[in-house]
């Protein structure tokens, strides 16, 4: 049933897409037939899957496949930073610092990852680790903030953005970050023992912080549903006060919720600055995964799976997206488009089941089954 | 000066004894000592120089000239005295009046100023311009959080109906050649935003922020695909509106320092002072205010007594929506004079920010908006009379003083209580 109102969503999202792209093409063309339309609308459709999955073009496997290596390349910062945003989703806080939390964890990482010298194995998972701290320690002053003072965590994670961005601005133009020799605002290389190895070898993209990104995957799954913290957090997120007569410490919980938000949108730094762009990068390395963490989030339904799945899907539609602009001059942004119809249909079960006259489920409330099921 | 020593105020007022805040004092106590670390220590010799007066001015004010290590001297002793004079009242257990917080602010930049333009001149009627300009649409954006949240609707979509707003102007003021014409184009964008948030959120009840932060994407995605793919070739015919000129109110223009600013601007900013006000008025002093109000702390209770929750909160979102779609056409039609991709730039989440920072309140809303919009323009300011501190400080120092007075000043702020909740009747 849900399954089915999910497909539903996601064939509307398609449609509706279809008509604005027609009437996009409408405007500047009004006097091609609606063949044309149906071309243009297949080939962007086409590109996009080419770009996301398998190209078919390409001889052979290794090459037809590298698109999906390129899918769970962009899918894999969606995926840590979509968690960090949904762990906090379920503590009832709304974590918008993601591009702060990202840069300074970026910034941190990437500084141990091309200064020190250290053995192999070591050097990444150290960097990894810095860059999980600072991205915790960014969100945990957010939540610090917000439960000493009361300080709201949506104004306070907004400024610690800007903070974040200016701070590794200056950071950069210093011998701190930037590499010596140089007058742009770049980091210098990173060294190889301290990056995410390819997972496929030179040709692909993929690399290891993939794995990494599952296994946070399972580690908030256990934390929230398995472990007496993640009780803690869900029991906030439903009812503060509740939880607060029920003898938890509200304030530390929004702490360490903050804490652990902002180290898994860190870890969502370490795979942009170790992993996707290991030639050392400027200001711009968040890429504005902190912001599409938010719909991934909403998309996965603050659920550690569900985020998993909607950070694939973004993933794809990312990679995809470039393809299609390059192949078919279809602007990127239409991606935008499809992805929040998507999160709008699967929002909104109701709007479906009366678009498709669908009956009514007998039960209600099918949200809420999971507490049931506990 | 230790956290530790601040008394933790935050449980439910259920044993109302007599509170001692510390924070005030506390929040002030760290601007001084940034202040006379940054200005004093970190002196600087020289004059500073405030021009006060534009060429326009039907009678011009002398520049004030400052000496800059003297003045910062001066200043930074007169905040100290200000945060002594609240410990004061802190240890009386009596709270510190507003203006006084405002005058210590006004202080504290007029100090930052000086010390910064050692050797340089201060523009400021060009300075207060700029915060205005930049000001605009973060106010009618806060005007339509304000209005959207009191009648129990989360409008994390602000920044979606300025982009709609924007978007709209640009290619209806275009086409007809009118910009008033590019004014309602921008209002009924907003408005069709806010439809969609209102259906999903009262209708549908899904959770409004995931609505609002959806159709920020949506928004963002569709005037993107259509500047690209329609707006770019037909840059002609789709985007090149009609500017709005600027209105120079005969007399109240001439006021020195502030004149400029205040009433040398488009018809967008004149209507701007009326809906502050308006909104204001209308939403503590009218029943239409008051049933709004009441539809945001406790739709049960107005419901009772007859309200339609439902219809109120849609017509009042769909009201929110043209308002901060008017503030949309400013962009456009006021400042830059075309549509840009993501043009906004997060400035619906300033203005939601600004909400939150104002109370709730459309006056203290429109402060903070002004606030922000003053923190955005000093980069300007700066980047003309250098700066002796790397810039990126300086550019961080706005952001952090909102923190500060977040977590200083407001403290635990309330939001009506029904705000981000569907009202399902039973």
């Amino acid at each position: 049933m849900l399954l089915s109102i999910i497909a539903g969503g996601i064939l509307i999202a398609v449609t509706d897409e279809r008509v604005q792209a027609a009437a996009g093409y409408f405007f500047s063309r009004p006097l091609d037939t609606l063949n044309a339309i149906g071309q243009s609308v297949g080939g962007a459709y086409s590109a996009l899957f080419q770009g996301a999955i398998y190209n078919f073009r390409r001889p052979g496997f290794a090459a037809g496949i590298r698109p999906l290596t390129e899918t769970l390349t962009f899918a894999t910062p969606l995926i840590a930073a979509g968690l960090g945003v949904a762990l906090a989703f379920r503590v009832g806080l709304f974590n918008i610092g993601g591009r702060g939390q990202m840069l300074l964890a970026a910034a941190a990482a990437g500084w141990v990852g091309f200064s020190l010298d250290l053995p192999p194995v070591v050097h990444l998972l150290f960097a990894v680790l810095v860059g999980i701290v600072f991205g915790g320690l960014w969100g945990g002053l957010a939540g610090l903030l917000k439960a000493r003072t009361g300080a709201h965590e949506v104004i306070t994670t907004i400024m610690l953005n800007y903070i974040a961005y200016y701070l590794v601005s200056f950071l950069l133009r210093t011998p701190v970050l930037q590499a010596p020799g140089s007058n742009n605002p770049k980091t210098p290389a990173m060294k190889p023992n301290a990056t995410y190895p390819d997972l496929f070898g030179p040709g692909y993209n993929l690399h290891a912080g993939f794995l990494f990104a599952i296994v946070a995957t399972i580690i908030v799954w256990y934390l929230l549903n398995r472990s007496n913290l993640g009780f803690q957090f869900r029991a906030v997120g439903e009812n503060p006060n509740a939880a607060r007569v029920a003898g938890i410490n509200v304030k530390s919980v929004y702490v360490w919720a903050m804490v652990i938000s902002g180290g898994l949108v860190g870890l969502a730094g370490t795979a942009q600055a170790l992993g996707t762009i290991k030639t050392g990068f400027g200001s711009g390395i968040d890429a504005g995964i902190g912001f599409d963490a938010i719909t991934v989030a909403l998309l996965g339904r603050s659920r550690p799976w569900g985020v998993f799945a909607a950070g694939l899907l973004f993933g794809a539609f990312k990679a995809g997206g470039f393809s299609m602009q390059a192949a078919e001059g279809v602007p990127v942004d239409i991606v935008l488009v499809v992805q929040s119809l998507i999160v709008l249909f699967i929002a909104a079960p109701p709007l479906v089941r009366t678009i498709f006259r669908l009956p009514t489920p007998g039960s209600r409330a099918p949200r809420r089954r999971e507490a049931v099921a506990k | 000066m230790t956290v530790a020593a601040v008394p933790v105020n935050s449980e439910p007022a259920l044993e109302r004894t007599v509170m001692r805040s510390w924070k005030v004092p506390l929040a002030l106590g760290i601007f001084v000592v940034i202040a006379a670390v940054l200005f004093i220590g970190f002196g600087r010799d020289g004059v500073s120089t405030f021009r006060l007066a534009t060429d326009s001015d039907a009678f011009k004010l002398p520049d004030l000239v400052i000496p800059t290590r003297v003045g910062c001297v001066v200043m930074t002793v007169l905040l100290a005295a200000i945060t002594g004079y609240t410990v004061m009242l802190a240890r009386a257990a009596r709270r510190v009046p507003l203006w006084l917080i405002a005058v210590y602010g006004v202080l504290f930049v007029v100090d930052f100023l000086t010390w910064a333009s050692a050797g340089a001149a201060v523009p400021v009627p060009g300075l207060l311009v700029g915060t205005l300009g930049l000001s605009v649409p973060l106010i009618f954006g806060a005007l339509g959080g304000v209005i959207g949240e009191r009648v129990g609707v989360v409008n994390v979509a602000i920044e979606g109906q300025l982009l709609a707003g924007a978007f709209a102007s640009a290619v209806v003021a275009s086409v007809t050649q009118n910009a008033y014409a590019g004014l309602l184009g921008a209002m009924i964008a907003g408005v069709l935003v806010s439809f969609v948030l209102a259906a999903f959120a009262i209708k549908y009840l899904v959770d409004q922020v995931i609505v609002g932060v959806v159709l920020n994407v949506l928004v963002t995605g569709l005037t993107s695909f259509f500047f690209s793919k329609v707006l770019t070739p037909n840059s002609a015919v789709l985007n090149s509106p009609p500017k709005f000129e600027r209105i120079r109110i005969p007399i109240l223009a001439d006021i020195p320092i502030v004149g400029p600013a205040l009433f040398r601007q488009t018809i967008i900013v004149y209507v701007m002072y009326v809906a502050v006000a308006l909104v204001w008025f209308c939403l503590f002093k009218t029943r239409w205010g008051l049933r709004l109000r009441a539809v945001g702390e406790h739709p049960t209770a107005a419901d009772t007594v007859g309200i339609n929750v439902a219809r109120t909160r849609f017509w009042n979102v769909s009201l929110a929506g043209a308002i901060a779609g008017f503030g949309g056409a400013y962009l456009t039609l006021g400042a830059v004079g075309s549509f840009n991709k993501e043009m906004t730039a997060g400035a619906g989440f300033i203005a939601l920010a600004a909400v939150i920072f104002g109370r709730w309140d459309p006056l203290r809303a429109t402060l903070a908006a002004l606030l922000f919009g003053f923190a955005q323009n000093l980069q300007n300011v700066l980047s003309i009379i250098g700066s002796p501190v790397p810039s990126e400080f300086m550019l961080m120092l706005p952001y952090i003083v909102t923190i500060v007075a977040v977590a200083g000043l407001v403290g635990q702020v309330r939001a009506p209580a029904a705000s981000g909740k569907p009202y399902v009747k039973s």
